[in-house]
């Protein structure tokens, strides 16, 4: 049973959570860095597609596609942790697409990161603008 | 805990050499580790931490997912249509549990 006191509870949690991501961005570029090893990122034909304004963060619908890569990872940069999900293309791939659904805290820039197959990296990234958060609530 | 259900859409038919469209949907609470029960306690992370298909012996995709993946992961990807008809879906879940569905894809 939950009482209408810790909804409220939960409510001021939901805020606090959202109010976060605005220090945290620097995680982002980390992230990406130790995805990359360092090296520098290009724009390419990496593309990334999300709605521009999201109601709910708690299902954001995301694509990512560049062609020829090894591998595409997805990084948000407003959320508590940045990482999202790598997606690994194998011999049996029809394609170097994939589409999943996403949390994201609140309005920010969501990033895909190509590894392309001779270790250079691409990048593209996307604002999503969120009306309710998807972290703490 | 709701039990991990996974649900897949295979091609009604798939053509020999062309590219062919798979939609997968596990049902999973995808805890983050990140909220807070009633009491203030944090709620432990359980999250599927990897997604695989296989077709054929081969990778068709093999995904890493954080806490951000929305409950309920949901993935979309194409495969390479051969000869082989096995699809082989894995999922892994934080604490070990590994859930595995073979579907037959209909090559005409």
């Amino acid at each position: 049973m939950i009482t209408r006191r810790e909804t409220m509870a939960l409510g001021l949690g939901a805020a606090t959570v959202t109010l976060l991501p605005i220090s945290v961005s620097a995680a982002a570029d980390d992230a990406i860095a130790a995805y990359t090893g360092g090296a520098s990122v290009t724009e390419g034909d990496v593309m990334i597609t999300a709605p521009e304004i999201a109601e709910n963060g708690n299902t954001v619908p995301i694509s990512v596609e560049a062609p020829g890569a090894a591998e595409i990872a997805i990084y948000a940069d407003g959320n508590p942790t940045p990482g999202v999900a790598v997606f690994k293309f194998g011999p049996a791939a029809g394609s170097h697409r994939a589409s999943t659904r996403i949390r994201l805290g609140g309005t920010q820039d969501v990033f895909a990161v190509a590894k392309m197959p001779d270790g250079s990296f691409q990048q593209a990234a996307v604002e999503v603008k969120v009306t309710i958060g998807g972290c703490g609530g | 805990m709701s039990e991990v259900k996974p649900r897949i859409r295979l091609p009604r038919s798939a053509t020999a050499g062309k590219a062919a469209e798979i939609k997968t949907l596990v049902s999973h609470v995808m805890e983050t580790g990140l909220r807070k029960d009633a009491d203030g306690n944090t709620i432990p992370r359980k999250i599927i931490n990897r997604f695989t298909c296989e077709y054929g012996g081969d990778m068709v995709i093999d995904m890493e997912l954080e806490g951000a993946v929305s409950a309920n992961p949901y993935v979309e990807f194409d495969i390479m249509v051969g000869d082989a008809t096995e699809v082989v879906f894995t999922w892994y879940e934080d604490g070990g549990n590994v859930y595995t569905e073979t579907k037959e894809l209909s090559v005409g």
